[in-house]
């Protein structure tokens, strides 16, 4: 008989949550709220992702055509905190007008989300890249008006630092346009972000916002060291969104985890993980490689 | 705030009683009772004010004040809750 030994002593992988402003988190996961097939998707696409915030849409109320169908019917009030946004404004003061409303619906409502926003101002209805100016605009007003603001941006790593510079609580680069599930485009953009927004204030947040379009994309943007994604359309237009739902949860702890482990040192050539002595007598001799491509150190055995 | 000189024409509304005055709610022109609040505007197209919110010529009016908000001809409203998005 064989007897594995136990490890008694379990690592701590606990990991700090993410903090954005006064708002804790439990989950580094973000879900937006549109383009599922029915409310009832949605909620299960919320549950099932793990998510701890949702964000919604301020939108005309519908006088004539309403079927009295309600989303707050199907988001779970007393265990998510709702982020309200400012999708689909083309400029500061509409925005602004937006945010103002969104507080005022989250007041009503008794939902912590009432503190914040989540600031998109876009330049363009072809690609939705956000206007700069109108977004640096924007955040300075509500800032002054006591939000919380998560500033929605393109990945441009100047435009990132004026917005923390303003006073946004988390920047939210894109990796790829709105809705297009395109993945990371630029990770070295991201990293260079990084480095700017968290160069003597690592817990300042910075979170992945637009353009992941499947699991793969989630671990990607949080092995780069990103806080947190936040994402829409990868769940609701997956074949099976309950399905990638999971997957994306599994994903963010997949990829925080790995973040957190420290991955090793790609290299060039291989390095056998079993010993490479005591290997049995073969009756054909190795091949011997003459020497090592020029640029690549040599791998030092310890 | 803005706000506009109401003049009532009976001829073109002359199924209309004087009493009433003409506003935009998102967009679209409604006839309401002179002297209407906020508050009952909001109870007349069955909204439940906890999940709304109203400006009234580009300005949020809170809600507490919305029982003390009296429209006035012209008055361009935007009356908003919230949907599913991104």
């Amino acid at each position: 008989m064989t007897r594995t030994r136990s490890v008694n002593a379990t690592p701590d992988f606990s990991d700090k949550p993410l903090r954005i402003g006064p708002f804790t988190l439990t989950s580094r996961l973000i879900i937006g709220s549109g383009k599922y097939q029915s409310f009832e998707q949605m909620q299960q696409c919320v549950q099932l992702s793990g998510t701890h915030c949702v964000t919604v849409a301020v939108r005309r109320e519908r006088l004539h055509d309403s079927q009295g169908r309600n989303i707050l019917d199907h988001l779970n009030l007393d265990q998510l905190i709702l982020l309200p946004n400012t999708a689909g404004c083309f400029d500061a003061d509409t925005a602004v007008r937006c945010a103002r409303m969104g507080r005022e619906i989250l007041l009503g409502l008794e939902n912590p989300g009432a503190g914040w926003v989540k600031l998109e101002v876009l330049g363009d209805q072809r690609t939705l890249l956000p206007d700069p100016l109108e977004t640096l605009r924007a955040t300075e007003t509500l800032v002054k008006e006591g939000f919380c603001v998560l500033c929605y941006t393109s990945d441009d790593p100047i435009a990132a630092r004026r917005l923390k510079e303003a006073g946004a609580s988390c920047v939210m680069p894109a990796g790829s346009p709105i809705g297009s599930g395109q993945g990371i485009l630029n990770p070295n953009n991201i990293r260079i972000i990084l480095e700017f927004l968290k160069e003597g204030d690592p817990d300042y947040p910075m979170i992945v916002d637009a353009g992941v379009g499947t699991a793969s994309d989630v671990v990607i943007a949080m092995e780069l060291g990103v806080d947190g994604v936040l994402l829409n359309s990868a769940i609701a237009k997956a074949e099976k969104p309950e399905l990638m739902a999971t997957a994306m949860k599994t994903a963010v702890l997949a990829g925080r985890t790995a973040f957190l482990s420290g991955r090793m040192q790609k290299s060039l050539y291989a390095s056998a993980s079993s010993p490479e002595i005591g290997v049995i007598t073969s009756s054909i001799p190795p091949k011997q490689v003459a020497s090592r491509y020029p640029f690549e150190k040599a791998e030092k055995t310890t | 705030m803005l706000r506009y000189y109401c003049s009532l024409s009976p001829n073109l509304h002359a199924n209309v009683s004087e009493t009433t005055i003409e506003i935009t709610v998102n967009g679209v022109v409604r006839q309401v009772g002179a002297g209407t609040t906020l508050a009952s505007l909001v109870g007349q197209l069955n909204l439940v004010p906890q999940q709304v919110a109203i400006e009234v010529n580009r300005r949020l009016v809170p809600r507490s004040e919305h029982p003390r908000c009296r429209l006035r001809c012209g008055d361009e409203l935007e009356i908003v809750s919230l949907a599913g998005g991104g």
